[in-house]
């Protein structure tokens, strides 16, 4: 693998988001809003709720920590648009370059875009609203760990499902994350859902980390066996990912749907 | 007309190109049947055809993006099936169809695409093609903004970046302005005998493909019907000229049982 073409992959987006503003707000806009909306939700309820519970941690934490995950799979798909958008995939896959290269592109993408929205996030929410992320001690890098790994991989399944059925499917690739919400646990412990959502959330990463974050504010110690095993899921979602990208850019190249990729198939 | 001239094509390693017996059938249209030709160092290989002929096809086989049903395509020897990348690297394509991304400037897109084809001493390369393909004023212009015929001219430099054995050319000069295209003609021979580059090059105008190219290969419904130099050609088959040869194949083409892919 050449880094210097996985480096390329990462400049196109550097130069894109250089020379437009467009495209570097929504790095922090979205992020913004979220945490001042929720922020106020979260004073208000503790306000209204009593002594017993803090909302700060429980609710704040968890939009802070599943805002992060979506900006990490979306750091990967909208460079993946990108090309779509400009009409670039012959000049990229009639190049040198390999899938591997383009996808380690996309990642190194989506972890700067990503930090710098989590950097605005973790500032907002610990200036404004008191968000003690120190509490959670060491845990924060595991948790946030897990969350990006599962970013990436649900990434490279959404750009590898854009690639197999056409532009046109990229709508469906936005509500991913809202579609998953209610599964992860990210509000409620996993205790709250039927068993056969309970069953669906096993096979997601960030339930792990949601149920751990929610042991850590109320005073336990968070299930260490249980963060491994998200790490080893995500672990093994990407690697799954990658694969399936790899099938269908094969599948692409057999049937002539990459070189005429603006056509629409199924 | 249907004497099929399949160029000779035998282990010549010093071959730009070397394609064997390639195909592709799409549904029930055969896009691309039994082809096989060589493109040699230093040589312009223009391919002929009607629209639909199997042109582009050929070409998205050479360049890896679409996989054949059968045959081999050798790019200096190396096999594009097994070592993608390696015979990748040595290849330069440029097509009226696909302009490099128009939000990037021109450096900005030199750059990006001669890091993915592991160029060295990029900055230097990139001030080559551009003062060769006199893009000095566009450089930081952003390719959209562009005209059609300069956006070709900065695809063309992109194809040259990594001084390659081999260019694809699909209609290369089809957007240019008549003395541009003759600029970027003469440039393009230059490659070709200064660098011991071979072309394959893709054109309808076949007063430059009289101009251009060493020899022609004319393609219809996916084969090679003839091969010749392009001087010789229209002589030998009692036409005035190569486009008057080129209107005969299309004709027989139109009136044949099936069409081909693009």
């Amino acid at each position: 693998m050449s880094l210097r073409a996985v480096g390329a992959i990462a400049l196109r987006q550097f130069y894109l988001l250089r020379g437009s503003p467009t495209r570097i707000l929504p790095l922090f806009a979205w992020v913004a809003i979220d945490i001042v909306l929720w922020g106020f939700i979260t004073r208000y309820l503790n306000s209204v709720g009593g002594a017993g519970f803090d909302f700060v941690p429980a609710l704040l934490g968890a939009v802070l920590f599943w805002d992060f995950f979506t900006r990490v799979m979306q750091g990967v798909t909208t460079a993946f648009f990108e090309d779509i958008w400009s009409r670039n995939f012959l000049n990229i896959f009639a190049s040198p370059l390999t899938t591997g290269e383009y996808l380690g592109g996309l990642v190194l993408t989506s972890v700067i875009t990503s930090i710098l929205g989590l950097a605005t996030m973790l500032a907002l929410a610990a200036g404004v609203f008191g968000l003690q992320f120190a509490a959670l001690g060491l845990w924060l890098l595991p948790y946030l760990l897990v969350l990006f790994l599962f970013g990436i991989a649900l990434g490279i399944l959404a750009a590898g499902m854009v690639l197999r059925l056409g532009p046109a499917s990229e709508w469906l690739v936005w509500p991913i994350p809202a579609l998953l919400a209610p599964f992860a646990g990210v509000f409620y412990p996993l205790a709250t859902l039927p068993p056969w959502m309970r069953a669906v959330s096993r096979a997601l990463p960030p339930s792990y980390v949601f149920e751990g974050m929610r042991a850590l504010v109320a005073g336990q110690a968070p299930d260490a066996t249980l963060l491994l095993a998200g790490l080893g899921l995500a672990l093994l979602q990407i690697l799954l990912a990658a694969w399936a990208f790899r099938r269908i850019y094969r599948y692409t190249v057999r049937t002539g749907l990459l070189a005429r990729y603006s056509a629409e198939s199924f | 007309m249907r004497q099929a001239a399949q160029a000779t094509v035998g282990h010549d390693t010093s071959a730009a190109l070397q394609v064997s017996r390639l195909a592709k059938r799409y549904g029930e249209i055969q896009a691309v049947a039994d082809v096989s030709f060589t493109v040699r160092h230093g040589e312009i290989v223009g391919l002929l055809g009607p629209n639909g002929a199997g042109k582009t096809t050929t070409i998205d086989m050479i360049l890896g993006v679409l996989e054949p049903d059968a045959g081999q395509v050798l790019i200096e020897g190396i096999d594009v099936a097994a070592r993608r990348k390696a015979a990748l690297a040595r290849t330069g394509f440029a097509a009226v169809y696909t302009a490099l991304p128009g939000n990037l400037t021109v450096q900005e897109n030199l750059r990006v695409f001669g890091m993915i084809y592991g160029v060295r001493m990029l900055t230097a390369r990139i001030d080559a093609v551009v003062t060769q393909f006199e893009l000095e004023r566009f450089r930081h212009t952003r390719c959209g903004l562009l005209s059609s015929g300069e956006q070709m001219r900065v695809g063309m430099a992109k194809a040259l970046l990594n001084a390659p054995g081999l260019l694809l050319f699909d209609e290369p000069t089809a957007s240019l302005d008549p003395a541009t295209a003759q600029t970027v003609r003469a440039h393009l021979r230059a490659v070709a005998t200064g660098q011991r580059c071979g072309i394959l090059w893709t054109s309808h105008n076949m007063y430059e493909v009289e101009t251009v190219c060493d020899r022609v290969l004319f393609v219809s419904r996916g084969r090679i019907l003839l091969e010749g130099d392009p001087r010789v050609l229209p002589r030998q088959h009692g036409v005035a000229n190569l486009e008057e040869l080129f209107i005969r194949i299309a004709r027989e083409r139109l009136s044949g049982p099936q069409g081909a892919a693009a």
